[in-house]
């Protein structure tokens, strides 16, 4: 036998379930007095946040075409410059007013849920070329075994997106419009299928 | 949410490399029809793959004023003064770890779970079982630079579920962790040692490989309980590893 390279491997992941606004969002499941918010679940944006406010209205819909009412959708983007604030971004400081995360749970009536953010900047791919704005998803619900990546883009950026390097890999190039979001008004659409004739493109990134 | 408190902690440079590979083998498949919830909501096609960019390697980050005193103490921090939660007391501790071993600091984890009669306060459990006044079943920490961490609780109940006509739910907790990327994003369930219910579990049984499930099973841990208090378990968590630099792999390795 060679050494070992002692490497661990990494927790295997479970499903969230449907009780995941417990632990996530407990006051929206009014569980009430024990933390006085529901982390990320306000506007992305202050007075002083740079860059275009727009919102994100987004649906998961199952393989039967039916909005999911249990599933919690995570959001991380840049600033209006193209900066994370992120501990690991190296290129400058980021617009302090502007976390660039949020978390929502879509309604248990409606299924929808909308962020309040700002559109934000393009950011280098791995080359250096630059990627067209896009904001990076990662959803979980009950039946979903491990969080799904995805990337949402926006649908009047359609120079930037003929240009992605991500939206580049893909193969079938009709499956590249599953991550573009329409534009009406500051309102962007973005509905992400499980399944299906639509299916959404999810990333093993 | 304020600027990276946690990471502040540390004067080590941030590291920004790409991660590992997620081993797709050890974590249970989209498509696992025993549960049957995953039939209708599991992506058919193949996934992308790609290296990490800046979106995926860089991810938000928590400070530890964002923790309240009772956080990470599920027993009183839904209780009325005075009170506390019923059923058997136990801490739970351990560290975050990634693929390489090393302790990460500054990760945020969030617990939630069932109260010791197996029912959720949630409007969607209609358990028969009651509600505990005292318990709410939410909890959070944030590791140390160690990627210690530890919280104290009641160990949750098993309770049955709508899946087969007589699945039951072993005991567990449900946890969700931040590590410093958002591609480490990780949300799962850890149960207890040995409770005979985690083989029966078809979300359990979603994972194909029982040392994977293995590693999801808390370990009772005599030497740490309180005593004539709490039952200690410990319980590690391990995150991707990343390799060095986004840019280059330092001749020196990781």
């Amino acid at each position: 036998m060679p050494q070992s390279l002692d490497r661990l491997k990494e927790s295997p992941s479970q499903t969230a379930g449907p009780y995941v606004h417990i632990g996530l969002t407990p006051n929206f499941v009014d569980i009430r007095g024990v933390f006085d918010t529901d982390l990320g679940s306000g506007p992305l944006v202050n007075d002083k946040t740079r860059g275009e406010r727009i919102e994100i209205r987004v649906r998961i819909i199952d393989g039967a075409g039916a909005p999911i009412k249990d599933a919690l959708v995570e959001i991380w983007q840049a600033d209006a410059d193209g900066l994370h604030n992120s501990p690991s971004e190296l290129r400058g400081t980021a617009d302090p007013n502007f976390a660039g995360w949020g978390r929502l749970p879509t309604g248990m009536d409606t299924g929808e849920c909308v962020f309040r953010t700002i559109k934000p900047g393009r950011v280098p791919f791995r080359d250096g070329r630059p990627m067209a704005p896009h904001v990076t998803f990662w959803i979980v619900a009950r039946g979903i075994n491990i969080g799904l990546h995805t990337r949402m883009y926006f649908g009047d950026e359609e120079a930037a997106n003929a240009e992605d390097p991500v939206l580049a890999r893909i193969e079938h190039r009709h499956r590249v419009e599953t991550l573009i979001a329409p534009r009406e008004g500051d309102v962007y659409t973005f509905d992400v299928h499980l399944q299906g004739e639509r299916e959404t493109v999810f990333f093993d990134i | 949410m304020t600027m990276a408190e946690g990471n502040m902690l540390s004067n080590r440079r941030p590291e920004t490399g790409a991660f590992f590979q997620r081993d797709r083998t050890w974590h249970p498949p989209a498509f696992a029809p025993g549960y049957k919830s995953t039939v209708l909501r599991s992506p058919q096609k193949a996934l992308l793959s790609l290296d990490g960019t800046l979106s995926e390697i860089t991810g938000p980050a928590f400070g530890h004023n964002l923790i309240g005193e009772l956080d990470d103490d599920l027993i009183h921090n839904f209780a009325a003064p005075g009170e506390s939660a019923i059923g058997p007391r136990i801490v739970v501790y351990g560290r975050v770890l990634d693929e390489r071993g090393k302790g990460v600091p500054g990760v945020l984890l969030e617990v939630w779970q069932a109260n010791a009669g197996g029912r959720y306060r949630h409007k969607r459990d209609g358990y028969l079982a009651a509600l505990d006044p005292n318990f709410g079943g939410c909890g959070r920490t944030i590791t140390g630079e160690d990627g210690s961490y530890s919280f104290r609780t009641v160990q949750p109940g098993p309770y049955p579920w709508p899946n087969g006509p007589n699945d039951w739910r072993p005991a567990h907790i449900h946890f969700s962790v931040f590590g410093h990327g958002f591609a480490q994003r990780l949300i799962s369930q850890f149960y207890f040692e040995g409770d005979p219910m985690i083989w029966k579990c078809p979300i359990v049984r979603t994972i194909p490989d029982r040392a994977a499930i293995e590693t999801l099973i808390a370990t009772l841990d005599m030497d740490a309980t309180i005593p004539m208090d709490a039952r200690a378990y410990k319980f590690d968590i391990v995150l991707r590893g990343r390799r060095s630099s986004m840019f280059e792999n330092r001749p020196e390795g990781n």
